[in-house]
């Protein structure tokens, strides 16, 4: 077996707290679709089988997902707050071969086997994905008059092909210089170092990445220390090979910190494909006296998307970025199911505009104008209501004549007549009185 | 041509109208039989016409369908030296000794124009053809490999069936061809073909799919390190095989390899050195005698494998590196051209191991540029180099010593296959009176015969020659250009009256002496 999947799916949604206090992450609906259908999908559609899928308990009973594959639910109890590493530590012993670790938050239509070819190709260590960040040019309704807090940009470089990946820190790490080591300079004469890239959190990685995890138990989180770890470790030599300041302090530290190196985790596999690099005539840089790839055992590789759909539902921003975005990738893939459901029943067909996605049994009175909106299932909508871009959840009533633009509604929510919404967020379970604003 | 068995008088009159197929040699099954059932009806027609009911079909006439149509002109004279036989007897009935004298001219007939084809098809022969003209003597049926026919449809048809039934994905080619190359394939680098394949693949073992994105991306480039890669990684498919139940070893494993070699062959065509080591294995494999179980059948293959490529390869290098170190001489200029790992062996061994001094002149072309990383080595060893693209060879030639070329390749012939630009480089040598010496092991030795560089060859990714100057690519839109074509050949032929000296791990021999090591070797084998 090649590989085996991972969907991360116990996070809490620490970003968007007003959305997931109600509902949990994995559940929110993106298009009438629970979030958790996206990245499963993309798995079912590049071909996989299987796929572990680490979750709360609630979570798996209120899923109902239409799938070929075999999901195999790992539960993680509310009490411990696992990151994502600590998760993978927990599972260690399911995993067999290399893993394709993904986050329930991805929405993307990127071609998987992009990122896996320079995995296989290169022997990598570590294969990620990333994709220009847009700018944030609307402000999300519930926050307004919130100053937003300071931006924390990624650093990442890459090397002239775009490919290899040799430098990845965050703005909160550095006091005020970015600092980058000689050796790597040495290597790689020519690096683009960028900040505009948003990290779609899908990473392939190699098994003895996870034996290397259950030995070190200090790394919790896989995006904000095991990657950068693993960057760094590309130009630094082992540890083993160092010889310490002090040799009195032998013995048990020593070992201790041997054994938390990386390098040796990396089975001595590779010793078989030695002979044929050598005698191959591919050189990954130029001008340089040093053999391919500088014989570094690590390896880290990133695949920039240029064009498609990605993005990741972290905060309320990005969520309503992702439902406008989702009309269109669900027409891509090509699925049966029309954007407006069948059983909803429409007086004025006409009202409807072409993106927006109404889901099942949701009765739309007359005269109600709907554009660029998500409307989930079981909604009862009266006359003379005017929705644009709003996403408005199950279950939620709306009284004829009122005006909703860019907001939120979530689920049970009631709107009394005559109401007039711009830019809210409601929460579920909310009763707006009669002509509020 | 238009065959006559209409039997008995069919004036020149009554010429039988069968379409006239001026193509290849090979007719698909399909276009047989509608010509056999047209001929069929003609016949019937003609039968009626005259009248003759009691005329016994002609036994060769069942053949003669089957037979493919040649170009109208050599045929017209025996068809017209059988319209005035034919013409002479009266419509109506004969007597049983002129029908007798009849059928035997026209047996004749066909019969000289059946050596007539022969002549013309040469080795083009379809498999169907023995089967269905009985009366023909079996002569040997080479069939032409379907590398070299991607512009015939049957034969990219029946690829296509046999890597469905593998399980194996076909990859498209890219870009229009020149038109003297429109036989061979032309592979895009930007689509692999992993692009159609599950993610997890389950049908092809994950090292193969590996080491084939490898060979179709460039990284493992170079005969010899594609024959290592492969001989590895089929040991480890051999590691990770475990026989099903009710089947032997022995054929079942020959099975197994089959769809991932034709998936290796979609990623880059198979080079001549990893030919052989398939064909060695195979041979292993089959081999085997029946009476070991399954862990000893499998230690014993690694173990063969191991030993071809401790002899064929690394002791073979070691060999020759030895003996072409003697030929080098103090204060020599050598000139080398591309990268083989070969010859940077010998000059490193030479540089190492003796205390002449010589210095080396790597010779590059475009696009592969694989001319740096022979510098790059050389001058890590301390070897004094100069570099110079193949357009100065005829600068340099007059202070060179001799021409030291490593080989992809040796034809039955004496040609010597290799990197494109090896044949000018001989040339040039020789106009100069240089002499040029190939290093090539004994296991690249190969039974086919070229003369030529087009009948079989590879065609690179054509992209690769768009050239990035201050951010304009001058060819960037060659595809949209219908008259533009691109042209990325990545072999070349050099005939055997340009080479010196062919050092080998059995000695050195002349170029015109592989016959007789192919015949040894095969003696050997046996």
């Amino acid at each position: 077996m090649e590989f085996q999947a991972v969907v991360m799916a116990a996070g809490g949604g620490s970003r968007m707290t007003d959305l997931t206090s109600s509902i949990p992450k994995p559940l929110l609906p993106v298009g009438n679709r629970p979030l958790l259908w996206y990245p499963l999908n993309l798995l079912e559609r590049a071909g996989f089988e299987e796929v572990i899928v680490i979750t709360r308990k609630e979570i798996q009973k209120m899923l109902s997902l239409d799938t070929k594959m075999k999901l195999d639910f790992v539960y993680i109890s509310d009490n411990v707050d696992m990151g994502t590493a600590d998760s993978l530590r927990h599972i260690h012993q399911k995993i067999k071969t290399d893993v394709l670790v993904l986050s329930c938050d991805l929405i993307t239509d990127v071609d998987l086997y992009k990122v896996v070819d320079l995995f296989r190709t290169h022997d990598a260590t570590l294969s990620m994905l990333m994709k220009k960040a847009p700018e944030p040019t609307e402000v999300a309704p519930g926050q307004k008059g919130k100053k937003k807090p300071v931006e924390q940009r990624d650093f990442i470089g890459v090397d002239d092909t775009g490919k290899r990946l040799l430098f990845m820190a965050n703005e909160a790490d550095l006091d005020e210089e970015l600092v980058i080591k000689r050796s790597i300079l040495q290597k790689h004469p020519r690096m683009h170092i960028r900040t505009g890239l948003m990290d779609a959190h899908l990473y392939c990685l190699k098994k003895y990445v996870v034996d290397f995890l259950v030995e070190n138990r200090t790394i919790t989180s896989l995006r904000s220390e095991l990657i950068p770890h693993l960057v760094r470790k590309q130009f630094s030599s082992p540890t083993s090979l160092q010889q310490g300041l002090d040799n009195k302090e032998e013995g048990r530290k020593k070992k201790e910190q041997a054994s938390l190196d990386i390098y040796s985790f990396i089975k001595e596999d590779n010793s078989l494909l030695k002979p044929a690099p050598d005698n191959s005539c591919w050189n990954d840089h130029r001008g340089d006296m040093n053999e391919t790839l500088h014989e570094g055992k690590v390896r880290c590789y990133v695949h920039i998307m240029k064009e498609g759909l990605c993005c990741r539902v972290n905060t309320l921003a990005l969520y309503i970025e992702a439902n406008r975005q989702v009309p269109k990738l669900l027409l891509n893939l090509g699925l049966e199911e029309p954007l407006v459901h069948g059983t909803a029943q429409i007086t004025d067909r006409g009202m409807v505009g072409s993106d927006s996605i109404i889901g099942s049994s949701t009765q739309i009175g007359e005269k109600t104008s709907i554009k660029h909106s998500i409307i989930g299932s079981a909604c009862t909508i009266k006359d003379k209501v005017k929705i644009t871009n709003c996403i408005i959840m199950n279950s939620v009533t709306i009284e004829e004549g009122c005006c909703l633009q860019g907001s939120v509604i979530c689920n049970n929510a009631v709107i009394e007549k005559g109401a007039d919404i711009k830019d809210c967020l409601i929460g579920s379970d909310q009763r707006l009185e009669t002509k509020g604003k | 041509m238009a065959e006559r068995e209409a039997p008995g008088g069919a004036g020149p009159g009554a010429a039988p109208s069968v379409p006239v197929v001026v193509q290849g040699p090979e007719l698909s099954r399909e276009e047989k039989l509608q010509l056999r059932k047209e001929k069929k009806q003609q016949k019937k027609k003609k039968r009626n016409e005259k009248g003759t009911a009691a005329e016994p079909p002609e036994p060769g006439t069942a053949a003669d369908p089957a037979q493919p149509r040649v170009t109208p002109h050599p045929a017209s004279p025996p068809a017209s030296a059988n319209a005035p036989n034919d013409g002479e007897k009266p419509p109506g009935g004969k007597s049983k000794a002129e029908l007798r004298a009849e059928r035997r001219a026209k047996q004749e007939a066909e019969r000289a124009q059946k050596q007539a084809k022969k002549a013309e098809l040469g080795q083009g022969a379809a498999p169907a053809k023995p089967r269905l003209t009985p009366t023909e003597a079996p002569s040997v049926v080479k069939r032409l490999p379907e590398h070299v026919q991607v512009d015939d449809p049957a034969a990219q048809r029946k690829l296509a069936k046999k890597l469905e039934r593998q399980q194996v994905p076909l990859r498209q080619d890219y870009g229009t061809k020149v038109n003297l190359f429109s036989h061979l394939h032309q592979y895009s680098r930007k689509k692999p073909l992993t692009q159609q394949m599950s993610i997890p693949s389950t049908v092809i073992h994950p090292a193969v799919v590996r080491l084939g994105l490898q060979y179709s991306q460039g990284i493992i480039n170079g005969s010899n390190a594609r024959c290592i890669a492969l001989l590895e990684v089929f040991k480890q498919l051999i590691r990770d095989y475990s026989t099903p139940p009710n089947e032997e070893l022995s054929r079942d494993l020959v099975a197994k390899l089959k769809p991932h070699i034709s998936f290796l062959n979609q990623c880059r065509p198979l080079s001549v050195s990893m030919g052989n080591a398939i064909k060695f294995l195979k041979k292993e494999i089959s081999c085997l005698p029946d009476t070991l179980r399954e862990e000893e059948a499998k230690e014993k293959l690694q173990g063969t494998i191991d030993n071809y490529l401790r002899e064929k390869i690394v002791l073979a290098a070691e060999a020759i590196s030895k003996s072409a170190f003697e030929k080098i001489n103090d204060n020599d200029v050598i000139l080398v051209y591309g990268c083989s790992s070969l010859v940077n062996r010998t000059l490193c061994d030479a540089h190492t191991q003796t205390d002449r001094t010589f210095r080396v002149i790597v010779v590059d072309s475009r696009p592969r540029l694989e001319g740096r990383e022979t510098l790059r080595r050389l001058v890590r060893h301390g070897i004094h180099c100069t570099y110079v693209m193949i357009n100065a060879i005829s600068y340099v030639l007059p202070e060179v010593s001799k021409v030291l070329l490593g080989a992809h390749a040796l034809l039955a012939n004496g040609s010597v296959m290799s990197r494109v630009g090896t044949s000018q480089i001989a040339l040039v040598s020789k106009a100069y009176n240089v002499p040029v010496l190939v290093c090539c092991e004994t296991y690249k030795f190969c039974e086919r015969v070229q003369t030529d560089s087009f009948v079989s060859n590879e065609l690179d990714d054509p992209d690769d020659l768009i050239v990035q100057r201050k951010g304009q690519a001058q060819l960037g839109g060659w595809a949209e250009n219908k008259s533009l074509r691109l042209l990325n050949l990545v072999y070349d032929v050099t005939p055997p009256d340009l080479v010196d000296l062919v050092i080998t791990d059995l000695g050195m021999i002349p170029c015109t002496s592989v016959p007789v090591v192919l015949r040894v070797k095969n003696v050997d084998q046996q």
